[in-house]
């Protein structure tokens, strides 16, 4: 911020909320706690190389409730930058654009990652917990 | 800087200003690369996600089993390098966006970098352990 006399665009709080904005926000924010997740995969995989004891280990740590709570705020953030990467992949491809056909698809990235989060911890928990 | 403070003496052309900047000489690869990888990531996490609710329960001799597998190894390998890949691009962006101290941003672009490249080589190397060892 070296020259401030600029004439600066108006920030976010003056704009009305809409579905649209917090899809872009949230985007971000899961591809962030994504890459910050990617660590669970290293771990998980070196510990698997490294023997019994570590992958016991490491099972351990992620179902403990931190763990637990952890991997519930993980899938959410991959199923949602999943859905609204799909999203967005139809829409680099030039389609979906229409002001309804935006906003509708907006709210069907959340709800659809909810939906999706929501039957993955359905099936663990019927299954008997997670590892 | 307005263009009043344009030091008078300068009688290059603004272009050779410039050249250089921007997107020139790499054009659309980073948008493109991270589309890519996008897409792979569509159907490697769909994937990867199956295969570890399938190893819910699996124990070290199953899980290792699993992984060993020629196919599982060879997506597994995929999926890591496409999502660190993916990931380096990403936030590579955030830090363009938000990072306006230069050297802070310039570490932190190489930093994620170097992160990435330790991470995928060693998720690739467990891999391999894991289905080269008998």
């Amino acid at each position: 911020m070296a020259d401030t006399r600029r004439p600066l665009s108006p920030h976010m709080q003056v704009y009305r909320w809409q579905v649209q904005m917090v899809t872009s926000i949230l985007h971000r924010a899961t591809g962030i706690a994504l890459a910050v997740g990617s660590l669970l995969v290293i771990c998980g995989l070196l510990s698997l190389a490294a023997g019994e004891d570590s992958f016991n280990h490491f099972k351990s740590m992620i179902g403990s409730p931190v763990g637990m709570v952890l991997l519930i705020g993980w899938s959410w953030a991959l199923f949602y930058h999943l859905c609204n990467g799909i999203r967005h992949l139809i829409q680099d491809a030039g389609a979906g654009y229409a002001i309804a056909q935006f906003v509708r698809s907006s709210w069907l990235s959340v709800v659809g990652s909810i939906v999706l989060t929501l039957l993955v911890w359905a099936y663990v928990l019927t299954a008997g917990g997670a590892a | 800087m307005s263009a009043k403070e344009l030091p008078l003496k300068d009688r290059r052309d603004p272009l050779k200003v410039a050249r250089g900047l921007g997107s020139s000489q790499s054009g659309v690869g980073h948008w493109w690369t991270q589309r890519m990888t996008a897409a792979a990531l569509v159907l490697l996490g769909v994937w990867f996600v199956v295969t570890v609710l399938c190893l819910l329960h699996a124990d070290y001799v199953t899980a290792r089993a699993a992984v060993a597998k020629p196919w599982n190894a060879l997506l597994l390998i995929a999926f890591v390098l496409s999502m660190f890949w993916h990931a380096v691009l990403g936030l590579q962006v955030v830090i363009e966006d938000y990072v306006h101290t230069r050297w802070k941003e310039v570490f932190l672009l190489v930093a994620i970098k170097f992160l990435a490249v330790l991470g995928a080589l060693a998720s690739v190397l467990a891999v391999l352990r894991i289905a080269l060892t008998p």
